[in-house]
């Protein structure tokens, strides 16, 4: 098989990250109080797929005079990736790093919490920035939490190439230099139903501008000149991209002291693509021990977007094609369990509590019009449908001070 | 005029309905809903990373995270 | 041209919404409702008996934070005042007094503690916030309420006992 690229090592999509970055900061205490004072260190490991991505993540939070509250966070990907998509495309196993640091400002006054927020994440060919405005409000005796956030997004897209001077070391490309923005829109609120039930419901549109494909990966077509082969090309993307998603949960507290939880969202956007996730929980925490278990459920399926196809006709079938198993008819199931400890202030004075704790989650993935082309045996087309299951640790301590 | 006065009386009743509407859980009764195992997000950290894991894998994102419910203090 | 007929309807939107009005607003009264509780050893204690002292009753639960942050100052606040013929007492709203006993243990306080497991005092106070703070007169009246806690808020509570002590 021939590549329209040269070398196209690095096919791991550069990560969009208003996920990331929204998550820490849009998520706000309940407004009439600011959040604790905390500081976490975490180490994560995701394994799966021939990928293997891990690094630390540190957050500190501190009040300050009683109105303020600031964040920092510190997150690293250490990537090494020999993806099904890095293999088909014959390049070889890359690693690379990923630094990542978000700032975040949170302003009580009276029912009310106003957050800020920034992110900059950096890697040698994607450099991302997001900035977050958020507002939460205490309403009707402090059952009813209404918050709103905004964030406005600016990513450079790079790529490097082999060094022409020394073949075998990379380069950043100079003469590739792309741009995407981004605007996120959300709306929630959150309900208490009764002195044992809450439930909360969230919307959010998010739209990208710009160069929104990866400048490695390709998407396949059947080979001119032998049907049973395919050849390579770099995928055409559209140039907008807007999504909304609708979330709805609830938590409930069960008489002898446990937790159980649950959600549903769901995601549609102008790609074509229509994702459902639905997740269960439940917490349980050992009377008079310093044990807490908790274990859930996550399933989540999505239709393919329009322009994705494992294998297009030919090479000019329509004007935007892409193979990126991310934008496929696929499903995912992961099953989560996760054991804190609970160590009191171990004998420090300046810590109220802290906790000890061990995530694993179990995550399957199944593909239903993604093929495993790594065989060049089979003919283009046939190939089984990919699937892989991947493991992701996580083992952080939390203190409270 | 019949018609008149008793749509006023009806915008009259509804409107006296709505300010007897209280909050059903008293701020003294809230000791369920402070309790951390009721938080929808006690460790940011980790929600943070594991929805990072789900976005760069699945095509769906947004509508992740949440404000209100716990002690519902000051 | 129709004026006659807009001015009838203001005048009945007018009607409805007084109607409206004086439902939100409650009858009011300034004397203290009494009340009985158990107290940390087990006695009753009721407010009839702290007539003729200024008492300060403030309603906390151990899963609140302001509550909690407020008891040392509270405390210090006790010491200093209670030889002069004031009083505080703090009405505890947790369910189980256990979990107050537990906090307790670690942040203790000399003033007395009573017990309102099913919310009796806190409904007859008609509490909207947590914490909240009722002074009370030598003559058995509500002065002063404060909702919730804020740092700072105990310069104000200085004030109001003092002015409260002086009468």
């Amino acid at each position: 098989m021939t590549l329209m690229t040269a070398t196209a090592r690095k096919l791991l999509a550069a990560i969009a990250l208003s996920g990331a970055a929204a998550a820490l900061t849009s998520t706000v205490a309940s407004a009439g109080v600011l959040p604790e004072d905390r500081a976490d260190v975490l180490y994560h490991r995701y394994e799966g797929g021939g990928v293997t991505i891990h690094g630390p993540s540190v957050l500190v939070r501190k009040k300050l005079a009683e109105k303020y509250s600031v964040s920092a966070n510190y997150y690293m990907d250490m990537v090494t990736s020999a993806s099904i998509d890095v293999q088909v495309s014959g390049a070889s196993e890359y690693k690379e790093e990923r630094d990542q640091w978000s700032v975040g400002f949170d302003y009580l006054r009276g029912k009310t919490t106003y957050t800020l927020g920034y992110t900059d994440s950096e890697e040698d060919d994607y450099h991302a920035t997001t900035a977050s405005f958020g507002l939460s409000q205490d309403l009707f005796g402090d059952l009813t939490t209404v918050s709103m956030g905004f964030s406005r997004g600016n990513d450079t897209v790079r790529r490097t190439i082999s060094n022409p001077l020394n073949p075998g070391a990379r380069i950043i490309d100079p003469t590739f230099e792309m741009d995407l923005d981004r605007w996120s829109y959300r709306i929630g609120v959150s309900q208490i139903l009764t002195k044992t039930l809450i439930m909360t419901l969230g919307l959010e549109t998010i739209t990208d501008e710009g160069y929104l494909n990866n400048p490695y990966r390709a998407f396949r077509y059947v080979d001119p000149e032998d049907a049973t082969n395919f050849r390579l090309a770099t995928e055409k993307y559209p140039r907008t991209r807007t999504s909304n998603a609708v979330a709805l949960n609830a938590r409930y507290f069960l008489p002898y002291r446990a937790a159980v939880f649950g959600g549903y969202r769901f995601f549609t956007d102008s790609w074509g693509i229509r994702a459902n996730t639905a997740e269960v929980g439940y917490v349980h925490p050992f009377k008079n021990t310093p044990w807490t278990l908790e274990a859930s459920y996550r399933f989540y399926q999505q239709d393919h977007a329009d322009f994705y196809s494992d294998l297009f006709p030919r090479i000019d079938f329509q004007n935007f094609m892409g193979r990126d198993k991310e934008l496929s008819t696929m499903d995912s199931q992961t099953m989560h369990i996760g054991a804190t400890y609970e160590f009191g202030n171990a004998g420090l004075s300046f810590i109220k509590r802290g906790t000890f704790n061990v995530f694993y989650d179990r995550i399957q993935f199944n593909y239903d019009d993604f093929r495993d082309a790594r065989d060049p045996g089979l003919i283009a087309g046939q190939e089984p449908l990919y699937e892989f299951g991947a493991n992701v640790y996580q083992v952080f301590v939390s203190i409270w001070f | 005029m019949r018609a008149r006065a008793a749509a006023i009386v009806l915008a009259a009743m509804t409107l006296a309905g709505c300010g007897d509407l209280q909050p059903w859980v008293k701020p003294y009764e809230r000791q369920a809903l402070a309790d951390p195992i009721m938080s929808f997000d006690a460790n940011p950290v980790s929600t943070a990373y594991m929805d990072h894991v789900f976005e760069a894998r699945e095509g769906a994102r947004g509508a992740l995270g949440s404000a209100g419910g716990g002690c519902g203090c000051n | 041209m129709h004026s006659s007929r807009l001015i009838a309807w203001l005048r009945g939107g007018a009607l409805a919404a007084t109607l409206a009005v004086s439902s939100l607003v409650g009858a009011s009264s300034s004397v203290a409702p009494g009340f009985s509780l158990s107290s940390r050893t087990g006695d009753k204690v009721s407010l009839e008996q702290l007539k003729g002292q200024v008492v300060m009753l403030n309603f906390w639960a151990s899963w609140c934070g302001p509550c909690r942050a407020e008891m040392p100052l509270l405390e210090q606040m006790y010491k200093r005042y209670s030889p002069l013929g004031f009083t505080l007492i703090g009405v505890n709203v947790d369910a189980e007094t256990k979990d107050a006993e537990k906090w307790l243990a670690a942040t203790p306080v000399t003033f007395p503690v009573l017990f309102d497991t099913k919310s009796d005092v806190s409904k007859l106070y008609d509490v909207d916030a947590m914490p909240s703070s009722v002074f009370i007169d030598r003559k058995g009246n509500v002065r002063y309420l404060h909702r919730g806690y804020k740092a700072g808020d105990e310069s104000e509570y200085l004030n109001q006992i003092r002015a409260l002590l002086k009468e």
